[in-house]
C-alpha cells in the first residue's frame, strides 16, 4: 500500500460518511430534545428523489437540494403532529414514515429510474488543497462535503454554546421542570424534528445528486437506520458523530481497500461490512448499561402532553 | 369550538372502529391521489379492493401473499405486546428461505417422504437463529433491538444474495443466480389444481389460533399482556423478563423462518434473490391493524394481502406503479396511529364536558 492509495481511501471515506454526518446531525439535534424519529430512512429517500426530480426538471442541482430540504421538513413535519399533537408511540410513526417514504419515493421517483443530472462539481481550494495529504483528502471535494464540514461545526456551536442548546437540553432532559420555567416544550420538540427532516432531505439530496448521481429505489440502502446508530456510537456528542460517520464511511467502502490489497472476497459479503460494522459497535457501546444512561437525553422516546399537565 | 377531552376509560369501540376507519381514510386519500394522476379512482379501487376477490385464480394468488404476512404479523404481534420491537421479520423470513434452500436442495433428485418435513425445520430452525442473535445481543449486551434486527435484515439479504451466486447456486443453470429447481418431494401440496396456493396458508392459520389460544389462556401469554401493560408490575409480580424475551422472540424468529421456507418450497420451487417483497416490514402494520392480536391479525393480512394481489393487477390494467402498494401500507400506518388517539380521547363540546366532569 503506498501513500496514494491511502489518500485515495480517506478521500472516499470521507465522501461515503457525507450522507451518513449530514443525517445524523438532525437526528441527534431531534434526540437532544427527547424524540426518537425512526424515520430518518424514509425523510432521506424523499429528500433524495424530490431533489433529483428538482434537479431534473429545472436542470439546477441548486434547485434540487432546496426540493430536498423542504420535502424532508414536509415528511417530519408529519411525524411531529402524529407524536406531539396525537401522542402516537414514536417508534411506530418512525416506522410508519420510513415505510411511507419508501413506497412514495419509489413511487413519484419511477419515470426517472437510470435518468442522470448534472451533480456537484467538485471545487478544488486553493492553497488548502496543496497541503501535502491532508489537503488532498478535505480540500478537493464537493460543495456539499465542505457545507456538511461547516455544519456540523454550526450544530456543536449551537448545541454547546448557546442558550438554544440549554434550551434544547432542558426539553430533552425534562419536559416537565422545561414546561414549568415558561419553555414551549412541543414548539421547541417541533423545531428540532423540522431541523432533523431538514438535514434527512439534504442527505437524500447528497446522495442522488453528488453520490451517485441519479435516482434509484431504495438507494439509501439502510443509511438513515446506520445514522441511528452513530448517534448511539457518539453518546450524542457531535465531534463524536463526526469521527463515526468517516468510521462508517471507510467501513462501507472496505470492499474496495481489500480489493485493492489483492483479496478475492464475495461482493455480497463484503457488502454486509457496514451493517455488521454498526452491530458490533453498538454491542460494544450499549455493554456499559450505566453509561448509556448516563448520556442518553433523559425524556427521548417519551410523550409529553401538555393536557396532562394542568 | 370543540374540545379534546381525556377518556376516563380507553374506548373499546374506538379500539376495533379505528382500523375500519383508518382503511376508509386510506381509501379516500387513494380515490384523490388517482383522481390527481388522471387514473379512474372507481376503477383503480375496485381492482386493488374488488378483482382479488373475483375468481378462483385471483383468490388462490392472494392466499399466497397471506401466507407469509399472517406468519410474520402473529409474532410481531405478540413481540410488541412484550413491548420487544422486533423489526427483524424481513430477515428470518430470508434466512428461512436460505435455510430451508440449503435442506432442499440436498433432495433434489430424492423422493423420500421426509424431505419437506426436513426443509421446514430447516427453515423454521434457521429463522430462530437469526432471532436468537439479536435477541442474546439485547439481553447480553443490552443492544438496541430496534437498530439490530434492522442491520440483521440488511445483513440476511446479502447473506441470501451470496448463496444464490455461490453455493447455491445450480450448478447446470448457465450461470444465472438461482439455485436446482427442488424435486416435488419437498414441495408444499398445493390446495387445489386452480392457482399456487399451498397448504402453507392452513398452517399460518392454525399457528394463529394456537397464538391466540397462548395469549388468552396461558401463563405465558398472561406474562406477556403484563409486561405490554405495566412492566413495573410484571417485575413485582416476578415475571422472569428474560424467559419471556426468549420464548417471544424465538417463536416470532420461528413463525417467520417458516414464512420464507413455504416461500420456496411453495409457490417459487427454488431459491432466487427475490424472496420476499417487503413481507416482513408489511407484517408490521399488518399487527398495528390486527391491533397486535393473532386474530386480528388474520382479518388484517387478508386485507393486506387483498391490497398486494390488488396492487399486482392495478399495474397491469392500468399501469399504476406497484410501490402504490407500499405508500398506501404508510398512509394507512399513519390514519391508524392518529385515529389511536381516538381512543384516549374524545371531542366534546365546552359546555357540556363541563357538566360531565
Amino acid at each position: 500500500m503506498d501513500i496514494d492509495f491511502i489518500t485515495q481511501i480517506l478521500f472516499a471515506a470521507i465522501k461515503t460518511g457525507t450522507p451518513l454526518l449530514l443525517i445524523a446531525l438532525g437526528e441527534v439535534i431531534c434526540e437532544k430534545s427527547g424524540v426518537l424519529n425512526l424515520g430518518q430512512e424514509g425523510m432521506m429517500l424523499m429528500g433524495a428523489v424530490v431533489g433529483f426530480l428538482a434537479a431534473y426538471t429545472t436542470g439546477s442541482a441548486g434547485f434540487g437540494i432546496i426540493g430536498a430540504i423542504l420535502m424532508g421538513m414536509i415528511m417530519s413535519l408529519i411525524f411531529a403532529f402524529l407524536v406531539l399533537h396525537l401522542g402516537a408511540n414514536q417508534v411506530a410513526t418512525g416506522l410508519a414514515l420510513t415505510i411511507f417514504g419508501t413506497g412514495l419515493s419509489a413511487f413519484v421517483g419511477a419515470d426517472v429510474v437510470g435518468q442522470t443530472v448534472q451533480g456537484f462539481q467538485p471545487i478544488i481550494i486553493p492553497l488548502l488543497s496543496d497541503i501535502p495529504i491532508v489537503g488532498k483528502i478535505l480540500f478537493t471535494h464537493d460543495l456539499l462535503v465542505y457545507l456538511s464540514f461547516a455544519l456540523a461545526g454550526l450544530v456543536a456551536y449551537v448545541a454547546n454554546h448557546t442558550r438554544t442548546g440549554l434550551v434544547l437540553k432542558a426539553v430533552g432532559e425534562n419536559p416537565n421542570a422545561a414546561n414549568a420555567i415558561g419553555i414551549r416544550v412541543l414548539r421547541v420538540r417541533y423545531c428540532a424534528i423540522m431541523f432533523g427532516g431538514a438535514m434527512a432531505g439534504l442527505s437524500g439530496a447528497y446522495m442522488s445528486l453528488v453520490y451517485t448521481p441519479m435516482w434509484v429505489e431504495n438507494m439509501s440502502s439502510g443509511r438513515g437506520w446506520i445514522a441511528l446508530a452513530l448517534v448511539v456510537f457518539a453518546s450524542w456528542r457531535v465531534g463524536n458523530i463526526m469521527l463515526g460517520a468517516y468510521l462508517f464511511g471507510l467501513a462501507s467502502i472496505m470492499h474496495l481497500v481489500l480489493q485493492g490489497m489483492g483479496w478475492s472476497i464475495s461482493p455480497n459479503l463484503l457488502a454486509m461490512l457496514p451493517y455488521v460494522a454498526t452491530v458490533f459497535v453498538m454491542v460494544i457501546i450499549s455493554a456499559d448499561q450505566f453509561k448509556e444512561k448516563l448520556l442518553a437525553p433523559k425524556s427521548l422516546g417519551k410523550p409529553f402532553d401538555p393536557r396532562q399537565m394542568a | 369550538m370543540i374540545q379534546v377531552t381525556p377518556r376516563i376509560e380507553p374506548s373499546k369501540l374506538m379500539t376495533f372502529a379505528s382500523p375500519l376507519l383508518a382503511i376508509f381514510l386510506t381509501l379516500i386519500f387513494g380515490s384523490i391521489l388517482f383522481s390527481l394522476l388522471d387514473k379512474d379512482p372507481l376503477e383503480a379501487m375496485h381492482l386493488l379492493l374488488i378483482a382479488p376477490l373475483s375468481d378462483a385464480y385471483n383468490i388462490s394468488e392472494m392466499l399466497v401473499k397471506m401466507g407469509p404476512l399472517l406468519l410474520c404479523a402473529v409474532g410481531l404481534s405478540l413481540c410488541y405486546r412484550a413491548n420487544l420491537w422486533n423489526i427483524g421479520a424481513e430477515g428470518q423470513l430470508l434466512i428461512g428461505a436460505l435455510g430451508g434452500s440449503a435442506m432442499a436442495l440436498q433432495f433434489v433428485d430424492s423422493d423420500v417422504w421426509y424431505a419437506l418435513p426436513l426443509t421446514l425445520v430447516a427453515g423454521i430452525i434457521s429463522g430462530m437463529i437469526w432471532a436468537a442473535i439479536p435477541t442474546l445481543l439485547k439481553l447480553k449486551f443490552n443492544s438496541n433491538l430496534i437498530l439490530t434486527t434492522i442491520m440483521f435484515n440488511y445483513i440476511a439479504l446479502y447473506l441470501l444474495l451470496w448463496g444464490v451466486h455461490g453455493p447455491l447456486r445450480d450448478p447446470e443453470g448457465f450461470g444465472f443466480p438461482e439455485s436446482a429447481i427442488f424435486s416435488d418431494a419437498t414441495l408444499l401440496p398445493l390446495l387445489s389444481e386452480d392457482g399456487r396456493a399451498h397448504i402453507g396458508i392452513i398452517f399460518a392459520i392454525l399457528l394463529s389460533l394456537f397464538a391466540a389460544f397462548v395469549l388468552a389462556k396461558s401463563h405465558l401469554g398472561f406474562q406477556i399482556r403484563v409486561f405490554g401493560a405495566d412492566e413495573a408490575a410484571a417485575k413485582y409480580a416476578g415475571f422472569n423478563r428474560t424467559k419471556l424475551t426468549w420464548a417471544v422472540m424465538l417463536f416470532a424468529g420461528a413463525l417467520a423462518g417458516l414464512a420464507g421456507v413455504s416461500e420456496v418450497a411453495g409457490p417459487i420451487g427454488q431459491l432466487v434473490p427475490g424472496i420476499s417483497p417487503g413481507y416482513g416490514y408489511s407484517a408490521i402494520i399488518v399487527a398495528y391493524l390486527g391491533r397486535l392480536h393473532p386474530l386480528g391479525a388474520l382479518l388484517s393480512a387478508t386485507f393486506m394481502a387483498v391490497l398486494y394481489m390488488g396492487g399486482d393487477l392495478a399495474q397491469i390494467e392500468m399501469g399504476i406503479p406497484i410501490a402504490v402498494v407500499g405508500m398506501f401500507q404508510g398512509v394507512l400506518l399513519f390514519f391508524l396511529l392518529a385515529c389511536d388517539f381516538f381512543i384516549h380521547y374524545r371531542l366534546t363540546l365546552p359546555s357540556n364536558s363541563q357538566y360531565q366532569n
